[in-house]
């Protein structure tokens, strides 16, 4: 038991497991029920519309991960971030990062990690950013960090005074949900985060502060409807601890590293994989991230989205590094796909921004 | 195909293949049982939770497999799910006692 609490406070990584590696997610996505036949391939999938090869529309979004550090290890992590993960975006990658920014069609820009904060020039680099007059400049945080330490505790002034928008996890309304996935202690420092925000204006109705929160299922089944989540989510934060957001995003958890690993150790893989495949809805396709989305590595690579991330899968462009980037080269490329490309085609879809159909 | 026990989990997912062997009938039904379980005068979440009570009164694993599944994916809460599983077996146990009144009335139309 001790042996298991202790596990879970670290990463794949620093376990050495076998699914810390992208080449063994990655074959265990292509073998199995799908060698057999027993489910279709993505590709074979959306070759059924003429959807194959994938290719991007218009670039929208600029993703860009600072960091795998992380002070939570959340059990269905796909970036298998956590404390004892050492990847950081550099200040050098950061200026070309600048670079891209001044420069882009993209109209988002989206930091993610691990918990962005914790990178030692967050600060710097979203000064920088915020005055190349991105519309929209979303931080994802998961809250936690907000009180984790006494110089995060003016976070929510600083994301104000750069008119951030806050995109955070919240699992679940309860308690008991919340800690179990995200782990001990998380509920009640993220409702206190919560109250922070807003309190400096954060989530409040007619406010242009955006706060949004991001519905991930705690186990292994597919988010319900948005809309109906999304009810129920207002009515209780705002009953039980008089908080106010804007928008919940449900997001499918994909079948890939820690949640991978959760799914096999559970024994749930192939009942996930058969209710993906049998959710899958062809014009999620139309509107999936990967095609108005460049996702970009701690380390300055590429990527169709943050999971290929994740798997390695670098953009299949003659451009793969952000310091000989060039939109218009690389949205000439085809998108690089894998099984877990049904967690974003499952029911209405699923993207960092929520549903992706009506 | 042959099977060591009368209950697979796997055969939930076949649960469409009825519509082969009597396609208009099948169509029907699965229409109508799309129709039922929309949001109407009750909540989908209010006939989620209908459901899963019957699903144990009728002790169908197909439908606990199911309706267990989406409760989850609605954002039921596990205290939720139980309390209409107790409310089906409330009422079954109810059944059962409630017939206890005809014993009654035999007895005492039988005893001098």
């Amino acid at each position: 038991m001790l042996k298991e609490k202790k596990e879970k406070q670290q990463s794949l990584h620093k376990r050495h497991s076998d699914l810390a590696l992208a080449n063994k997610q990655l074959e265990k996505l292509s073998n199995g029920i799908f060698a057999s036949g027993e489910l279709p391939l993505f590709s074979e999938k959306i070759k059924e519309t003429d959807q194959f090869p994938l290719r991007p529309n218009k670039l929208e979004i600029l993703q860009i991960n600072v960091g795998y550090m992380c002070n939570q290890v959340c059990e269905h992590c796909h970036v298998d971030a956590g404390p004892d993960r050492k990847e950081i975006m550099t200040r050098e990658t950061m200026e070309q990062c600048l670079e891209v920014i001044r420069n882009t069609s993209a109209h988002t820009l989206d930091l993610t990690g691990g918990a962005p904060e914790m990178n030692p020039n967050f600060r710097w680099f979203v000064d920088e950013a915020s005055k190349a007059g991105i519309k929209d400049f979303i931080v994802r945080s998961n809250l936690t960090i907000i009180r984790a330490n006494k110089k995060y505790h003016d976070l929510p002034e600083f994301f104000k005074n750069h008119n951030i928008h806050v995109v955070s996890s919240m699992p679940h309304w309860t308690r008991g949900k919340t800690d179990k996935q995200r782990g001990e202690g998380v509920f009640d420092q993220s409702i206190k985060a919560l109250q922070e925000l807003n309190a400096v204006g954060y989530g409040m109705p007619n406010s242009d502060l955006r706060l949004d929160l991001v519905y991930n299922p705690s186990g292994a089944f597919l988010p319900g409807d948005q809309a109906s989540l999304e009810k129920e989510f207002k009515h209780a934060l705002s009953d039980d601890f008089g908080i106010q957001f804007h928008n919940l995003f449900a997001i499918t958890n994909l079948p890939i590293s820690r949640f991978l690993d959760y799914l096999i150790a559970s024994e749930n893989y192939e009942d996930y994989m058969h209710q993906l495949v049998e959710a899958y809805n062809p014009a999620a396709v139309k509107n999936v991230m990967c095609r108005n989305t460049i996702s970009i590595s701690w380390d300055g690579y590429l990527y169709d989205c943050d999971f290929n991330q994740m798997l390695e899968l670098k953009v299949a462009s003659k451009i793969q590094h952000i310091s000989e980037y060039n939109e218009e080269i690389l949205n000439n490329r085809k998108i690089i796909i894998s099984q877990h490309c049904y967690g974003c085609t499952a029911g209405a879809g699923s993207s960092c921004q929520g549903a992706v159909t009506e | 195909m042959a099977s060591n026990t009368y209950y697979d989990p796997a055969d939930l997912r076949k649960f469409g293949n009825i519509t082969e062997w009597s396609k208009e009938l099948g169509e029907k039904f699965f229409d109508y049982y799309a129709k039922v379980f929309e949001e109407g005068a009750l909540s989908a979440r209010e006939k989620s939770l209908i459901a899963l009570a019957v699903a144990h009164t009728e002790m169908c694993p197909y439908c606990i497999d199911a309706y267990t599944k989406d409760g989850l994916q609605r954002g039921i809460t596990k205290e939720e799910m139980m309390e209409a599983v107790h409310v089906g077996a409330a009422i079954k146990s109810g059944a059962t006692l409630v017939h206890g009144v005809m014993m009654m009335n035999k007895v005492n139309k039988l005893e001098m």
